[in-house]
């Protein structure tokens, strides 16, 4: 009698929690796996390894994977995720929300953390829209697009992510769509080992709310248009990487360089102003093993 | 237990109460805070952030409020005690947090140094006016605790109860100073830290396998136990309605059952009572006060009582949970309550409410930026005792 054979990401799954909330054709799922595979390849330390979401659809990712998980409130998942990294520096923490949630309302925090160079990883699925609320204009939005309050079109000007954080101070940027799984996980894998304020954009169909409502097909279609209009150009300059609405996609790895992360450079900092006072102990006492 | 000897600065001080409250937090064994500059509270961060290299822990000045007070959380989650100190605009931008901070029963601290408003008010001056905000500013149902010093001295003794029942309630509690109480200047005694009672976390004992996050352990207590990041427990938190599992639930059922208890936990305690009382029995008037006020009202109760009349004093020190119970068996035994406070009726309004009817309830209000003139309180006084 044959078995079948258990797919290898499911041991990093809630699958308690299954089926997930997200609408056929979600990219999101995509990033999931590749999350789940990077975890598997890399052999990174699960029992350190917090994941940390805001909120909306890319937000309910912290809840559907098996490490220690918070779902946080709308834009603050970057500073929860500080507060979990500076109190207890043994964490390798992951921040995994969506591009509304990460530069609208939590955009004070993102360039904030890349500026101190928080040894953070966080993973914005770029979905070009506020999908959990109905489809409504994000910051990363293109022009020339409906939405629900942009109903004549948008013609605000949209972010470039990988620009934004690059200038604020990220050390590792990558931009990928949901086409490329292997890349993202091949990405994913670097940054877990990358110190610093890290950061990897994934383009997402919505088929429900962006695409449909845009005549631009269904989740399959956007996978053609990913495959057919996504330029690999590692080590581009991000000033080059913004969005359009039909036109081509830069994808690949744009910033790879070292400087000292937050808690480097404190420490650096209070050597040399304290000498032998200073007490270089982390805040959290249950640091070690469980009680 | 008792306190880390790190952390308390042992001895006898002339301290500003912002400086005593510092001082309050290290010794109950905060070793991180985030917060972000705002006056009159900022001395507090400000000697923490000096005094954290020396024992051990982290400061981190935000980009703005909203940070401050879900960074602090992250560290309670990380293993951490945490707070943080404001005023009332960054207590209002708090108020998301604090209601997170309910939501997930994560134990911290939010000290409130209260200046006048509404908005940016006054920022160098005294008020009483976050009292209500302290208590509903957060939208939803919930319980919280609140604490109100009124001298430096109290600001070190209260801040660690503070800590101390936000680990035994697992619950935001708000050291709620006010410009007055945080930047006077008094003696202040630190007693050496095998005096001092420190309520550690209520950690799980729990195997990862047998652990739920949210499951109260049927002993009769609502307060379930805690884990860590980085422990191998592998929970599940959020802000949304959750199960026992931590996990999004949000049916009529699991919300009735997950609000009521976040309420109750609070409500029904039975030590969450403390106040100090002087002259109640065969008191005509009881004047209830808190903070700085009610220093300016023990002047007042002073003269009153020179001249004969029969005056009590309530202080509550416990503001939230209210001590419902305490004014509605007062009341049928006394002509009258009077309440003065840095507001335009705030707290006057739970006496009121406890009183039932029995006993007339007076209002001394003050817009704030300055203190009561003792005798507008022995004023109301005179009037109530006819």
């Amino acid at each position: 009698m044959s078995t079948i054979p258990i797919n290898p990401v499911l041991p990093f799954l809630r699958t308690d929690r299954m089926p997930t909330i997200w609408c056929p054709g979600c990219g999101i799922g995509t990033t999931v796996n590749c999350f789940a595979r990077a975890l598997l390849d890399s052999g990174v330390d699960l029992k350190h390894l917090a994941i940390v979401s805001g909120i909306g659809c890319t937000g309910r990712v912290a809840g559907y994977v098996k490490l220690d998980s918070f779902h946080t409130t709308h834009g603050r998942a970057i500073p929860f995720a500080t507060g979990l990294k500076l109190a207890n520096p043994k964490l390798n923490v992951v921040v995994y929300s969506g591009d509304g949630d990460l530069s609208a309302i939590g955009g004070n925090h993102l360039i904030h953390a890349a500026r101190r160079n928080i040894d953070i990883k966080v993973i914005c699925v770029n979905n070009l829209i506020y999908a959990m609320t109905g489809g409504q204009t994000a910051p990363t939005t293109p022009g020339h697009v409906i939405t629900s309050t942009h109903p004549y079109g948008t013609f605000d000007p949209n972010f470039n992510l990988p620009h934004l954080v690059e200038a604020a101070g990220a050390v590792y940027v990558a931009r990928w769509t949901t086409f490329h799984v292997r890349q993202i996980a091949r990405s994913m894998a670097e940054v877990f080992k990358k110190p610093g304020f890290c950061f990897i954009e994934i383009l997402s169909p919505c088929p429900t709310l962006y695409q449909r409502r845009n005549k631009m097909g269904d989740g399959l279609d956007t996978m053609k248009f990913y495959k057919e209009h996504s330029k690999i150009k590692n080590g581009v300059s991000t000033s080059e990487v913004g969005l359009t609405r039909n036109g081509d996609i830069i994808v690949g790895k744009f910033v790879d360089r070292d400087r000292s992360d937050y808690l480097t450079m404190a420490h650096d900092q209070f050597v040399e102003a304290l000498g032998d006072r200073y007490v270089d102990e982390c805040a959290a006492e249950c640091c070690e093993e469980g009680i | 237990m008792h306190a880390d000897p790190a952390g308390v600065l042992t001895g006898t001080h002339f301290l500003d109460g912002d400086h005593a409250c510092c001082e309050g937090c290290l010794a109950a064994g905060a070793r991180f805070a985030s917060g972000y500059p705002i006056t009159p509270s900022t001395e507090v961060v400000e000697r923490f952030a000096s005094r954290i290299p020396t024992v051990g822990g982290t400061f981190i000045q935000m980009e703005d409020e909203l940070a401050a007070s879900i960074c602090l959380q992250g560290a309670v989650w990380g293993g951490a005690k945490a707070f943080t100190v404001t005023s009332g605009p960054g207590f209002s931008l708090m108020m998301e947090h604090i209601g997170y901070a309910a939501m997930t029963e994560t134990p911290c601290v939010f000290v409130n140094v209260q200046r006048g408003g509404p908005s940016t008010g006054l920022p160098t001056l005294p008020a009483q006016a976050d009292m209500m905000q302290a208590r509903w500013g957060s939208h939803g149902d919930y319980g919280i605790i609140a604490i109100c010093p009124n001298s430096p001295q109290e600001c070190f003794d209260l801040t660690i109860k503070a800590f101390n029942l936000s680990e035994q309630y697992r619950v935001p509690v708000m050291v709620m100073m006010d410009e007055v109480v945080g930047h006077m200047t008094e003696k202040v005694v630190i007693p050496s830290a095998d005096q001092l009672d420190v309520t550690p976390r209520k950690h799980t004992h729990k195997s990862p396998a047998d652990y739920l996050p949210y499951q109260c352990n049927g002993d009769g207590s609502l307060v379930p136990e805690m884990a860590h990041a980085g422990e191998g427990y592998k929970f599940h938190i959020t802000g949304l309605t959750h199960d026992e599992r931590g996990y999004p639930n949000m049916t009529v059922k699991v919300q009735d059952q997950l609000v009521r208890r976040l309420c109750a936990k609070i409500e029904n305690a039975k030590d969450l009572v403390a106040y100090e009382a002087e002259n109640l029995e065969g008191a005509d008037v009881v004047v209830v006060s808190y903070g700085i006020t009610s220093r300016v009202a023990q002047r007042a109760i002073d003269q009153a009582r020179a001249q004969g009349l029969k005056v009590g004093k309530l202080r509550l020190i416990i503001a939230w949970p209210f001590p419902e119970k305490v004014i509605r068996e007062l009341a049928p035994k006394v002509k009258a309550f009077v309440v003065p406070e840095l507001n335009l009726g705030q707290m006057v309004r739970e006496v009121e409410r406890a009183a039932r009817g029995a006993a007339k309830t007076i209002h001394v209000g003050h817009a704030g930026g300055g203190v009561h003139q003792p005798e507008a309180i022995v004023k109301a006084i005179v009037e109530a005792n006819q």
